[in-house]
């Protein structure tokens, strides 16, 4: 039941991904790359992760209206040059490397355990020991905060650095304004 | 940007609140429920947002300025590395120095609340800070 559940999900996010490439406005686009970030969270939160569904949706949420507000804002109007042997060059590329990826992911994902079958000897030690250890309830935040905190203090500090840098690189002040040269505007 | 209607800002207003309430509500129960720092930071950056686009420039900046979401920024990150050094009292770094307290009640966990806290107020002000340097006052403004 929850795999054909997931099989029709995957087949809208496809479908999303693909019309958000494919079509010449971007309004639209930006509207199915949400549709297939909520389909996302959707799948989430059947496979049993609430906190990646809550993060997955308010994080997809603000990027939507950030995107929406630029493109709203901003009249770019995209302007495809078709060529053809580049295309098809391109085209039969793609289907070439796809196929490639396509059998040997066959190959070895048949070697794969089960899904959520047996589990590695990390994650046994975490889910024995990590309610007496931490006690805390939720065991992602326990892991994510206790046992890899340090691994989350090294994502902390790649946003940091990420936002710095689009501060910096963005901001108004010492900006010298000339109308001539505006790329604002 | 001025703001919208008066639909628009009567709405925002009766809303807004419960939107930070409930950010609130997913930082400090990280421990407890789904949810933590990053998915109560970014709601409450939703809600900043929200204010933003229905009140305008002007009445938002009362809440919290540009200037002011990267001090809020900095802050959350200093913390989060004040509680990662502060394992040294216990022995290594990061270690769990509080008391872990009775399971199921809010003051439990540690550092763990703590830290969820910090990370909420850094993502909470980052990502507003990236909303308005990215979005907000770009060819309409200047």
């Amino acid at each position: 039941m929850i795999t054909a559940i997931l099989l029709i999900l995957l087949a809208f996010m496809i479908i999303g991904s693909i019309i958000a490439i494919e079509t010449k406005d971007l309004l639209s686009s930006v509207i199915s790359v949400g549709a297939v970030g909520l389909g996302l969270s959707v799948v989430f939160l059947l496979l049993g992760a609430p906190d990646l569904a809550i993060i997955q949706v308010a994080v997809e949420v603000l990027t939507l209206i950030i995107l929406l507000r630029v493109i709203i804002t901003r009249e770019d109007v995209t302007v495809a040059h078709r060529y053809r042997y580049a295309e098809v060059f391109a085209t039969s590329a793609v289907l070439v490397f796809g196929g490639i990826f396509i059998v040997f992911a066959w190959v070895s994902f048949r070697q794969l355990p089960e899904f959520g079958g047996p589990l590695l000897t990390v994650a046994r030690e975490y889910l024995g020991s990590g309610f007496s250890d931490v006690n805390a309830p939720n065991l992602v935040t326990a892991i994510l905060l206790d046992y890899r905190a340090y691994d989350t203090l090294g994502e902390a500090t790649v946003i940091f650095a990420a936002i710095i840098g689009a501060l910096a690189i963005l901001r108004k002040t010492g900006r010298i304004h000339d109308d001539r040269n505006d790329i604002d505007s | 940007m001025t703001g919208m209607t008066l639909i628009v800002k009567t709405t925002t207003r009766l809303i807004v609140g419960f939107i930070v309430v409930f950010a609130a509500s997913v930082i400090l129960h990280g421990h407890l429920t789904p949810g933590g720092g990053f998915a109560g930071g970014s709601m409450l950056a939703c809600g900043f947002v929200l204010l933003l686009l229905a009140f305008g420039k002007k009445e938002t900046h009362k809440v919290l300025t540009e200037p002011g979401a990267a001090t809020w920024d900095s802050l959350g990150a200093l913390g989060f590395l004040c509680i990662a050094l502060l394992g040294y009292v216990a022995g290594v770094f990061f270690t769990n120095f509080l008391p872990h307290g009775t399971p199921f009640t809010l003051i439990s966990a540690g550092t763990v609340m703590w830290s969820n806290i910090a990370i909420g107020i850094k993502v909470a002000a980052c990502l507003f800070a990236v909303y308005v340097v990215l979005a907000a006052f770009r060819a309409s403004e200047s």
